[in-house]
């Protein structure tokens, strides 16, 4: 448990992504099985305990302390499972330190009945350290929160074992905590097979391109298609069972019941998930009310009904198409799709052009508002695992872009300490400044280090490692597209944005409104 | 038997003591001070006089300059002031800390300051000093505040430096006490390389140097032969507001590290914007404060600066007769 109680910390206060996959390693070395198998489950969200409810715990502190001390506690401290952490009253006789395995922790947990859970908990907690003591209780209430998703583990064993993190995409539904078979196969035994049915293929992805780029090659031996902005799905059906992966393998199947049914086949087809009535595709907005649903209402169902947009066909009947030429594939797919005959699944319409000149002008005017650009694909590409340079390219639109006031700077981390480099920015509304989203990249390190003398110099206000700035720097703001949302004060929301000019030539008053960016706004569906 | 006047009262100025007509850690310019620490806010510039302990006036000196009062005198031994007794003893928090013991009005009082019980390598040990009236801090007066081994915190240290070679770890720590507590520990948990530290740190370090602390080899951060790249895998310490100047773009993607009591609590720790918490105090936590009552066992327990909420109500429940002393002024934050 120490070794976990200290990784749990360090994660807590590690923002990086590179720090935590650094240190899940190290864990990962440090401390052999089943403990780190499951710490891994119980990071992810994946180690499923009987839940100990809040109020259980409130019971066992009330016992131990005085009601007054604790609220004075409770509300300087602000969490419940860290503030009975820290006051837990050590017992008179402390235990000399013992390391009590997380395994056996976990399984007392799970083969415990609810009448002893409280006396469990209390001689646990009795015999442990404050630190462990938090992650014990983390442990009981599940929620880490400290960033450690499924994928950001899986690429934390491929930097452990040294593993392609595609292969370990495409064996990881099925395995189960505390993964043996995975760490076996990270210290150089045998690669675990993919034991459920429907896995995951690792996805393949494309590099950006431009103009230029594009006219160093033959138009000739590339096929291009509308790139829809929607999300890039796997839909899989093996044997009865159906699944709907994410490109990074997470499995989205549970908010999509809809498309599941639909997936009346044996195969795999690489695709979009679109939002879709007829003809009529849905913004990515709309398929967003979608997402991370666990159970989804009729009504919603009815009125945001999902649909499938094939782009490549990657197994079909028992058959793996992978390694065939794109152009084999492609026509393989439209001859599945036809023979489904469903009026939500499709296939995207590939584009005619004859020079890169005829593609601008198509991805200049494309025929919906929800295409965010083109995919341009070798005609000769196998299937491949990862993203490489050359076989497929993406060619978005070019970005919306406005001017907004920088309004407050935060201080980054790592490379960046000492530096401001996390920027909220607003526009006008009025006579006043709203602020419409946050951004930290875009820039140079030259134009960085400008911000950062800019903030030091314009303070006006700070609020912890936060400081606002004199509304006086105008940034040009560039951002893949716009949502309605209720959770911001101006009520819209950036996808992507980052800060990709700075606009000395431009006073603030002339920065942009609030209108300007709600006229950018898809059309409200009703 | 009529109830004996109060030995020391609270007044804008500070703490006072009528019947020896001087104040004790005074917030404002009096004409007579005494000084139980050098902390800015215990130690300020402009008094009339100051009777302190040697080392306090020393680091005084080095802090305000050698005019920081009209006179000075060392405390030694019990001295009579007016109608009073006064004696300094250990209080284990800095170099030079001292609770004061005030014998007035038939009464002894133990103002404490600020004090610590875990052994400090760079000062000298607290002391009880018996009393009827105990005057304690309570900056750390609430029962989450539990400070772990000291020893244990600055192995965390060395390990975040072992898992990270290739970034430099900058320790934030206030320049008198804590900086110097945190070279100690690491000393002694064996790291003898050079510790580079910051500008402000350099002469307060230096005197505990001259007065037999240990310190080791240092070297200022701020050496124009050392490249961003030597950095690597160096501990640097500094005062936490070098956090926010541009000083801190000199290292190699920092890990950032705070050594304070405060960082127990997680909120506290991100709101400093911190990577690697190290909970470092040169305060009593609440296990140590209540023994220490316990212990001294005073008629009357008087609570100062930090949580005198939480400190009143355990006495409360003891049975201790207890008040809070309101007096404005203590940084809350100056750990």
């Amino acid at each position: 448990m120490k070794d976990f109680a200290a990784l749990l910390e360090r994660l807590a206060f590690t923002p990086q992504r590179n720090g935590k996959l650094r240190l899940l390693a190290q864990y990962f070395a440090a401390v052999s099985d089943p403990e780190r198998g499951l710490a891994l489950a119980a990071l992810t969200g994946d180690l499923k305990l009987r839940a100990v409810t809040p109020s259980l715990l409130r019971g066992l502190v009330a016992e131990r302390v005085d009601p007054e001390l604790f609220a004075i506690s409770y509300d300087f401290v602000g969490d419940l499972a860290e503030t009975i952490a820290l006051i837990w009253p050590e017992p008179d006789t402390p235990p000399n330190d013992p390391d009590l395995p997380l395994p056996q922790l976990v399984e007392e947990f799970q083969t415990t009945g609810k009448a002893g859970l409280p006396a469990l908990i209390a001689s646990r907690l009795d015999a442990l350290n404050p630190s462990e003591r938090y992650a014990y209780l983390k442990l009981a209430t599940g929620g880490m929160r400290v960033g450690v998703s499924a994928r950001l583990a899986r690429a934390a064993l491929s930097e452990y074992g040294g593993l392609p993190l595609t292969e370990i995409e495409e064996i990881w539904h099925g395995l189960t905590p505390p993964y043996l078979e995975l760490f076996g196969w990270a210290e150089g035994g045998a690669k675990p097979e993919a034991a459920a049915l429907a896995p995951f293929r690792p996805v393949m992805l494309s590099t950006a391109t431009d103009l230029d780029a594009l006219k160093a090659l033959d138009p000739a031996e590339y096929a291009a298609e509308w790139k829809w902005d929607g999300i890039r799905v796997q839909a899989v059906s093996d044997q009865g069972t159906r699944r709907l992966y994410s490109r990074t393998g997470e499995d989205i199947g549970g908010a999509f019941p809809d498309l599941l049914d639909r997936l009346d086949f044996d195969g795999v087809i690489d695709g979009e998930l679109l939002v879709r009535r007829g003809d009529q595709v849905g913004t990515f907005g709309e398929l967003q009310q979608r997402l991370n649903r666990k159970t989804v209402s009729k009504k919603l169902l009815e009125s945001h009904p999902a649909g499938l947009r094939g782009y490549d066909l990657l197994i079909w009947g028992g058959e793996d198409l992978r390694a065939l030429p794109f152009d084999n594939r492609r026509a393989r797919l439209d001859l599945a799709i036809t023979g489904l005959a469903d009026p939500q699944i499709d296939a995207s319409p590939l584009l005619e052009f004859a020079t890169w000149d005829d593609l601008a002008a198509l991805r200049a005017d494309p025929p919906d508002a929800v295409i965010e650009g083109v995919m341009i694909k070798r005609r000769d590409s196998p299937y491949l695992a990862g993203r490489m340079k050359g076989p497929w390219f993406k060619w978005k639109r070019d970005p919306l872009v406005i001017d907004a006031v920088l309004l407050y700077a935060q201080r980054g981390h790592g490379k960046r300490s000492g530096y401001y480099s996390d920027f909220t920015f607003g526009v006008w509304d009025g006579d006043e400044l709203v602020p419409v989203g946050k951004a930290y990249f875009g820039f140079t390190d030259e134009e960085l280090k400008a911000l950062d003398r800019f903030v030091r110099n314009n303070t006006v206000d700070r609020y912890g490692p936060v400081r606002a700035v004199k509304p006086s720097k105008v940034v040009e703001v560039a951002f893949e597209g716009l949502n309605r949302s209720a959770r911001h004060k101006s009520g819209v929301a950036m996808r992507f944005p980052r800060i990709s000019r700075i606009r000395d030539d431009k006073p603030a008053a002339e920065a942009d409104r609030i209108e300007t960016l709600r006229a950018m706004l898809p059309p409200e569906v009703t | 038997m009529a109830k004996a006047k109060s030995p020391l009262l609270t007044r804008p100025e500070g703490l006072y003591c009528p019947s020896g007509d001087f104040y004790i850690d005074p917030m404002r310019p009096v004409k007579r001070a005494l000084v139980t620490h050098a902390h800015a806010d215990h130690a300020r510039a402009g008094h009339g006089a100051v009777l302190a302990t040697r080392q306090t006036l020393d680091l005084m000196a080095i802090r305000y300059g050698d005019d920081f009062a009209g006179a000075r005198q060392v405390a030694d031994g019990e001295m009579t002031l007016g109608d009073t007794r006064v004696s300094f003893h250990p209080a284990g928090h800095v170099l030079g800390s001292a609770q004061i013991s005030v014998t007035a009005e038939g009464q002894r009082v133990t103002v404490s300051g600020d004090y610590a019980r875990v052994a400090n390598p760079s000062c000298a040990e607290w002391e009880p000093v018996p009393c009827d009236i105990f005057v304690t801090e309570a900056t750390f007066g609430l029962p989450v505040f539990r400070h772990p081994d000291p020893a244990g915190e600055a192995e965390k240290l060395l390990a975040s430096v072992a898992a990270f070679p290739e970034r430099a770890h900058i320790v934030g720590a206030y320049s008198l006490g804590k900086a110097q507590r945190v070279i100690m520990l690491l000393r002694q948990a064996g790291w003898d390389a050079p510790i580079y530290i910051h500008g402000a740190l350099q002469r307060i370090c230096d005197y505990h140097i001259a007065q037999g602390v240990a310190l080791g080899d240092l070297r200022p951060a701020t050496d124009d032969s050392m490249k961003k790249a030597d950095f690597a895998g160096q501990i640097i310490i500094a005062p936490p507001s070098a956090f926010e100047a541009t000083w801190a773009q000199r290292f190699p993607d920092p890990v950032l590290a705070f050594a304070s009591g405060w960082m127990s609590v997680r909120a506290r720790a991100r709101q400093r914007g911190v990577e690697l918490p190290l909970v470092i105090s040169d305060h009593v936590d609440w296990a140590d404060l209540t023994r220490t009552i316990d212990e001294l066992n005073p008629a009357e327990t008087w609570v100062t600066h930090g949580r005198e909420d939480a400190v009143i109500r355990w006495c409360e429940l003891q049975g201790r007769a207890a008040r809070p002393l309101h007096l404005a002024g203590y940084e809350d934050e100056a750990e």
